[in-house]
């Protein structure tokens, strides 16, 4: 079977956002790029698939050129092809991206039997990539998956609900937005790593005429992160006082 | 050890709670200082510098003999802290010139008393079994290498100094073994001792009056009465807070981690494999748990300016791991993967950690130590690795307290680089292309290539036009020989036959111009210009009293005399040796080798008492100095100067004014070539007009210029002159290095107890001139040691003196007119006799050489008739 898993190149977060001057984007030089961890887990997903019945994973990303850093990250993970949907740097919203990945879907030499989507971008976080491009293909989708498999042209996927768990089965060839926790992602090897770093990515621009046009982005702002702030009242019988003032007049509980 | 309060006040200030400033805490307490503080400005016990994220391996043998004894010393202190895993260490051979490099490690390894064998790939793979031995030639085995914890060593000397600063045990308990990590626990809770800042950011030094006052930072301003900068690759930016500079650059050393290597579950222990070097390709490969750490400094050099290294909050991981730059990384991971293809060609085995570690590095790649001259009570403590924190700690807590360290630190004394060698962009160049060298087989005599020139003198272009050949010292180009002198190759080639060097790594950076360069300035004269030297005037009332304090020869001569004198320590150890001339009633000149004039500046300057009148004027850059020598030297200056040059009126060891053609200058006559002349000094912008008119008055009898070869070697070897940093270091007092002719003055002077002492006792070894008595014992090609060989007896036992003290050659260098190769060594008594038959190793060779002087007594014109002609 043929899988395509679709990914996002954004700047590594868990620390600090710094912005450039015109705040237009992240200050990423110490942070470096990546992808979400459900796109990851969504390869991973992929190259299992593929492991177990055969076929080609293709990894592709809407994006800049250097990109392609994270396509091979999913080279490495040993997806066997990338494509790159190369723009020139600017913001494309979801409708715009979803087209553009539908579009080069379809004209696709291979016949995807599984597109999977990361749930949801690590930075936009809208929601809506996979599901639009499930629509605009005339494509059964379903969403938040955290359990994968395919028998005989059905998948068979599972989302976690309060209190259980939702199966469904779909005909492939279907679309399906995987959540972090389906899978353990694996690290490259050195070996795969070195032979992605080699590997040619097929590169192609994306029909202008779903371009970012539509969207547009003012500046980002950086949430504060003052209040969030801990402090130590003190250490043992000592800080009893302190304690209660700060219940009585800060917090106004006692 | 209390950290919620941040005081007003403290002793000593460490700034940075990486190994450094731990060992600085543990090793200041240790030295009796009681009120400590540390601020870092991340949490403990990883605050985020390059001590939470190294391989942490530790490899002792280097061609240094102090970074080998340093390391020595920091092993023994991880260990006995428990906190030391041997491992072992290969450095493994995939070309025969690396095969040549390892054979001189070990050579370097018995010099320095480090056990070690070379392996073959056979033996290599007995202990390393997943490496691939058709790559290798050959293995260099550091038996004592190993790996360390570096945090949780850290934790155990800040407990360790705050217990011994609070009085609460003390360093002979805990060198007994007496003191337990328990026993540590929760002691010195109450004030003094060592007290800890984390996450306080040092934000401003405040001087005054040249002296530092205070830190400020986030937390408050705390005044302090010293303040040591053991920031690692920040430490430039807290230095530029009080003016001054530290020079050193962050450079990217790539790592990853792989795992988990199935191969590896079967051991115990953090590490049950020698860590192995794969020289060739700069990189090592280091068993971690069940993963293998492969680091490399193989990929292009990646410098980083210290603004741009982010904060903590801005890090993903921590500042000083940035993400890994993929492509740079590319042929490492290929190297990797040929050497250890069972291991790291497991596609179970992931990438699981990859970083762009940063660490410091320093123009020379030695660490940056002592004390910032223009600030008193600043030291610096910077770019030093893992392997050597915990004695450079003890060594810096040393300097601090008492004046001087145990291990001569002046190759790293941070002042080398004083006014020269500290911009940016010069650090940056010697950074880059030092990083190429790291794991290179490095030649002793090997010259940079980058950042030059940088100090030239006045007589540069014309030395250029005869096409010298520049080595720098001190940023200072100076001509090693020069190849317009080729012609004496004829002249000489009698005597220089049997001199010159068949092989290629003996010969290179070498020429035997140089000799015969030599030999024309014995029989007729030559001209030797710019040493370099570090030219500093003294002024003032109380300069008298001063100069004699600080030497050891007396100072206070008639005006016009000059003393060469030793300049010591309080253990009696060589600090310095130089020339001092009095000038005027209150004025002396001190001239010293340019290498060590940062270092002998910062000596002088820290020793000036607070209320002395004395005042230092640093000429070194506005007076150039010109050497003329040899027998016709006498009439060569004669011929262009105003003054009396006769023997009777200018005699040997004076000093006085003259007028030089159309120059005005001050000439010494003295010679470190053994030849009658003058050094003489002139205004920088006068330079090129001596040059000129002692060359045209030398015109007649041929006067050549040339090269510091004979200037540095061969002249000084054949009249057994010392070279401080060779023959003079601390670890040797005058009466070891034969220069107690002083005898031992009335008035007091640095180091003049031990040096009585010094003077009474039997020597435990005695400085010796040697000569090769055959240079291919086993026939084949005649080969020519460099120095740094160690020095065994007939049985084949490397010396050792009853100090523990072992032999080796502390110059080598080859003497045209008494044609022989000629070795200095420090020799113990049984066998510091003339005529001795000892061996020296070279190369994995031995070759026997015989004792030709005990003492200082020159080969050649022992009496010195030359330079009182
Ligand atoms: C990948 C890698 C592997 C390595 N492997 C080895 C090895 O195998 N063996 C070895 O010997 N060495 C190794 N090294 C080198 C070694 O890590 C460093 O040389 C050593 O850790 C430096 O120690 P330090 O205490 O000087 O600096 P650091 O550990 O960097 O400590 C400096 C401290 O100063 C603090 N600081 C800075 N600015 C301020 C401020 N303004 N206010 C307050 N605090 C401040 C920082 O927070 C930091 O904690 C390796 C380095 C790297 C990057």
């Amino acid at each position: 079977m043929d899988v395509l898993t679709c990914i996002k190149r954004v700047p590594d977060t868990g620390s600090k956002i710094v912005l450039t001057e015109d705040r237009q984007s992240i200050d990423a030089s110490n942070l470096g790029f990546t992808m979400s961890p459900h796109e990851e887990c969504a390869i991973e997903a992929a190259v299992q698939l593929v492991e177990a019945h055969g076929g080609t994973a293709r990894v592709l990303t809407l994006g800049p050129p250097a990109a392609d850093e994270q396509l091979r990250t999913g080279l490495a993970m040993t997806a066997d092809e990338a494509t790159l949907l190369e723009t020139d740097g600017a913001e494309w919203g979801p409708r715009a991206t979803a087209n553009a990945i539908a579009d080069a879907v379809r004209a696709a030499e291979e016949e995807f039997d599984l597109l999977l989507f990361g749930n949801e971008s690590a930075d936009a976080a809208n929601y809506q990539v996979g599901i639009r491009v499930a629509e605009r293909l005339g494509l059964p989708v379903v969403a938040g998956i955290k359990s994968l498999e395919v028998e005989d042209g059905t998948a068979i996927a599972g989302r976690e609900v309060s209190g259980g768990e939702e199966i469904y089965e779909v005909d492939l060839p279907a679309v399906v937005t995987v959540k972090e926790g389906i899978n353990e992602p694996r690290y490259a090897s050195m070996r795969a790593k070195m032979s992605a770093r080699r590997q040619e990515v097929d590169r192609r621009e994306p029909d202008a005429e779903s371009g970012p046009g539509t969207f547009e982005k003012l500046r980002l702002e950086a949430p504060s992160d003052e209040d969030s702030a801990a402090e130590v009242l003190g250490e043992g019988p000592e800080a009893v006082p302190r304690i209660i003032e700060v219940l009585e007049e800060e917090v106004e509980v006692v | 050890m209390s950290s919620r309060e941040f005081p007003d006040s403290a002793g000593t200030v460490i700034i940075g709670a990486g190994i450094v400033g731990n060992s600085l805490a543990y090793h200041l307490a240790r030295q009796g200082v009681e009120d400590l503080l540390m601020i870092d400005k991340g949490p403990l016990p990883d605050p985020g510098g390059s001590t939470g994220h190294a391989s942490n391996f530790l490899m002792p043998v280097e061609h240094s003999k102090e970074m080998t004894h340093l390391t020595r010393r920091s092993i023994e202190q991880y260990d006995e802290m428990g906190t030391f895993a041997n491992s072992g260490g290969i450095e493994v051979a995939r070309t025969d010139e690396r095969v040549e490099e390892l054979k001189r490690r070990m050579q370097s390894a018995k010099a320095w008393g480090e056990p070690a064998e070379l392996l073959t790939p056979a033996e290599v793979e007995e202990l390393v079994p997943y490496i691939e031995t058709d790559l290798i030639e050959a293995g260099f085995y550091s038996t004592g290498a190993g790996t360390c914890d570096p945090l949780r060593a850290g934790e155990i000397m800040r407990a360790r100094a705050d217990a011994i600063a609070t009085g609460a045990v003390t360093p002979e308990e805990i060198d007994a073994g007496d003191v337990g990590p328990d026993d540590l626990e929760g002691v010195g809770d109450g004030p003094g001792g060592l007290s800890l800042a984390p996450n306080t950011e040092v934000q401003d030094l405040h001087v005054d009056e040249g002296e530092i006052r205070a830190v400020e930072t986030d937390r408050g301003t705390v005044t302090a009465d010293r303040v040591v900068i053991a920031a690692g690759l920040w430490s430039p930016e807290i230095a530029k807070m009080a003016g001054v500079e530290i020079p050193l650059t962050p450079a990217v050393h790539q790592m990853i981690s792989v795992g988990p290597i199935p191969f590896f579950e079967q051991f115990e222990g953090e590490i049950n494999h020698p860590v192995v070097r794969d020289m060739d390709t700069q990189m090592y490969e280091r068993p971690s748990g069940n993963d293998m750490e492969v680091g490399s400094y193989q990929h292009r050099p990646i410098l980083w300016d210290v603004e741009d290294v982010p904060s903590i909050e801005e890090a993903p991981l921590s500042p000083t791991q940035p993400p890994l730059t993929d492509d740079a990384f590319e042929q490492s991971m290929m190297d990797a993967l040929e050497l250890m293809p069972e291991v790291l060609d497991d596609p179970e085995a992931g990438i699981r950690h990859e970083i762009d570690g940063l660490l410091s590095e320093a123009p020379d790649g030695a660490p940056l130590l002592g004390p910032l001259q223009d600030v008193d009570g600043l030291w610096s403590c910077a770019a030093v690795w893992i392997k050597e924190g915990p004695a450079i700690g003890e060594m810096v807590a040393q300097w601090m307290t008492r004046g001087y360290p145990d291990v001569d630190l002046s190759e790293a004394n941070v002042n080398r680089f004083y006014e020269y060698g500290t911009s940016r962009e010069w650090v940056k160049a010697r950074a880059h292309e030092l990083y190429q060298e790291i794991y290179g087989i490095v030649h002793p005599s090997e010259q940079w290539q980058s950042g030059r020139p940088i100090r030239t003198s006045a007589f540069y272009d014309q030395q250029d036009d005869h096409d010298a050949r520049w080595f720098e010292a001190a940023g200072w180009e100076r001509p090693q020989w020069f190849e317009s002198n080729e012609d004496l190759l004829d002249v000489y080639a009698d005597e220089l036959e049997g001199l010159h060097r068949p092989n290629e790594w003996d010969s290179r950076w070498w020429s035997p111009i140089i000799l015969a360069e030599h030999l024309h300035m014995r029989d007729h004269v030559a001209m030797i210009g710019d040493m370099g030297f570090g030219i500093f005037d003294f002024v003032g009332s109380d300069v008298v009293d001063y100069v004699e304090r600080m030497a050891v020869g007396r100072c206070d001569v008639d005006v016009g005399k000059t003393v060469y004198t030793p300049i010591l320590a309080e253990n009696g150890g060589f600090v310095s040796d130089l020339t001092i001339a009095r000038l005027g009633p209150e004025h002396y000149r001190v001239v010293t080798g340019g290498a060590a004039a940062g270092s002998d500046r910062a000596w002088f300057t820290s020793h000036i008492g607070d209320d002395e009148h004395v005042t230092l004027l640093d000429r070194s850059d506005s007076l150039c100095t010109l050497g003329v020598w040899g027998p016709d030297a006498r009439e060569v200056v004669q011929s262009v100067t105003e003054e009396d040059m006769s023997h009777e009126a200018f005699a040997p060891y004076t000093a006085q004014e003259i007028t030089v053609g159309e120059t005005d200058a001050w000439a010494m006559r003295l010679s470190y070539v053994g030849e009658l002349g003058w050094e003489i000094y002139a205004p920088m912008s006068k330079g090129h007009r001596l040059w000129e008119t002692i060359a045209d008055a030398g015109d007649a009898h041929d006067i050549r210029p040339v090269g510091m070869g004979v200037y540095g070697t061969t002249g000084r070897m054949e009249k057994g002159y010392r070279l401080f940093g060779h023959e003079l270091e601390i670890e040797y007092t005058p009466a070891e290095a034969g220069l107690t002719f002083h005898g031992l003055k009335e008035a007091d002077f640095n180091g003049k107890e031990a040096y009585a002492e010094a003077i009474e006792a039997d020597n435990a070894a005695t400085l010796c001139t040697l000569s090769v008595a055959d240079h291919a014992p086993d026939g084949g090609q005649a080969r020519f040691m460099l120095g740094n060989e160690p020095v065994m007896d007939q049985d084949g036992q490397v010396l050792v003196d009853e100090e523990g003290r072992r032999s080796y050659v502390t110059s080598a260098g080859t003497g045209p007119s008494v044609g022989k190769h000629l070795l200095m060594a420090y020799l113990p008594p049984a066998h510091a006799e003339e005529g001795t038959r000892l061996q020296v190793e070279y190369m994995g060779d031995r070759y026997p050489v015989d004792v030709e002087v005990v003492g200082s007594r020159p080969l050649f014109d022992p009496e010195n008739d030359r330079i009182r002609s």
